[in-house]
């Protein structure tokens, strides 16, 4: 098992469009698959503790890349002391290796830090529609994910796991979580 | 700073199972983790920085109490509820503004540790604030409890901004700001906090000090060490 090391000097960070590899995007080679394809099996990773949604719905693959015949895979952890850290590692070893990726490093990157900013649209929806409701930058949520009524207050700011907080609706009267804005 | 979040993420953790209410217990869990989380990252690097091989379990669990390098109030016990969010305010007041600082660090390692810390940090300060001053401005019984918190550690806060040698050859660096530095505008922030929570902040600034140099930890941190590190002790290098 490839296990990153805790204390791998952080990676630069990603370019967008700018693809490392010296394949021509699309072009398979044997062997080799395409970037947008490990990309896509990526995107079929559920996060361990909301398996609602994706690790690429969360944002925090921000980079995937060849480096030579060795595809580097850079994760950014959401919360320092986030015991999912390491079963997302797992899952991605897991996962790629059953696609028949044979050399794999996976990169710890700490800064920039993880935002939920990155969290793609399509992933704040599977949340809302699972319960949680999806952070926002004005600090709460906008409603209730379940009776979608605007009358919610805040229980805690900490919740089941470290990205969420305790709220409740005042309407339906029920307790949700929010996953809050970081 | 991978000292100071060992031993305070290790004594806010005692109180996982035993806190006043669920969302509390939660709160303190989560508070901890993050701790944890960050004294992975910061042992770690100065475990790297040494270069004899150990990482952060081993500099977690393998080194006696005149190694460690924590501020004196860290280790001080729980106490009650209120106790531990007195400890917790005071700190996280230090906590913040020492990270801020750091994200400028000339030091790339250090300036992504503290970029990351500081978000985790200020979602811990905006809970012991809050909770500090509902609990100072909160019934007769809660009050007296948190002036008599606030008189216990107060003694301990002058520690966080005294300077070594060490402090002034990072200073020179670029590495970490003067700590005295930061003592003005920690005092606006603890002094504002303080009056919204009705408490007295005590008059004479005595500083207990010796737990950041290791000359001189308090007798609580011994104690600690013994419910912490006893697993690694009677049996050296286990892992899950």
């Amino acid at each position: 098992m490839v296990k990153p090391s805790p204390h791998s000097r952080p990676a630069p960070a990603p370019v967008p469009g700018v693809v490392r590899d010296t394949a021509p995007r699309g072009a398979a080679l044997a062997g080799k698959p395409t970037l947008e394809t490990v990309w896509a099996w990526l995107s079929a990773i559920p996060d361990p503790e909301i398996p609602a949604i994706s690790l690429t719905d969360l944002g925090i693959i921000r980079d995937v890349a060849w480096q030579g015949n060795s595809l580097v895979v850079t994760i950014t952890p959401t919360y320092s002391g986030c015991p999912a850290t390491s079963i997302i590692n797992l899952d991605i070893e897991m996962a790629l290796h059953g696609h028949g990726i044979e050399k794999l490093e996976l990169k710890r990157q700490l800064s920039p830090p993880w935002t939920t900013e990155w969290m793609t649209d399509t992933g704040r929806a599977k949340l809302e529609a699972y319960g949680i409701a999806p952070p926002r930058p004005a600090g709460g949520p906008q409603h209730c994910p379940h009776c979608k009524s605007t009358a919610v207050e805040r229980i805690s700011q900490f919740g089941s796991t470290p990205c969420k907080a305790q709220w409740r609706c005042t309407e339906c009267r029920e307790p949700f979580d929010y996953f809050k804005c970081i | 700073m991978g000292d100071n979040a060992l031993v305070l993420g290790h004594r806010v953790s005692e109180w996982c199972g035993v806190a006043p209410v669920l969302e509390e217990d939660i709160a303190l869990a989560n508070v901890a983790l993050d701790l944890i989380g960050q004294t992975q990252l910061w042992l770690g690097l100065a475990g790297e920085v040494e270069g004899e091989g150990r990482d952060a379990d081993k500099l977690a669990f393998h080194r006696d109490v005149w190694d460690f390098r924590n501020v004196l109030l860290v280790e001080q016990p729980n106490g009650d509820f209120g106790q531990t969010m007195m400890r917790q305010f005071l700190f996280d007041a230090w906590h913040l503004a020492q990270l801020t600082a750091l994200i400028d660090s000339s030091d790339k390692e250090i300036s992504a540790i503290a970029e990351k810390s500081a978000k985790e940090v200020t979602y811990h300060l905006e809970r012991s604030s809050d909770t500090v001053i509902g609990l100072g401005d909160g019934t007769e019984e809660s009050h007296r409890r948190m002036q008599a918190a606030l008189d216990l550690l107060w003694p301990y806060v002058g520690e966080m901004f005294l300077g070594d040698d060490v402090d002034a050859a990072m200073v020179e660096a670029g590495i970490a700001p003067e700590p005295e530095s930061l003592r003005a505008s920690y005092d606006q922030l603890v002094g504002d906090t303080l009056v919204a929570a009705t408490l007295t902040k005590p008059e004479d600034d005595f500083a207990h000090k010796g737990g950041k140099s290791g000359a001189r930890h308090s007798e609580h941190l011994g104690h600690m060490l013994t419910q912490m590190q006893w697993l690694q002790r009677a049996y050296p290098d286990a892992t899950w």
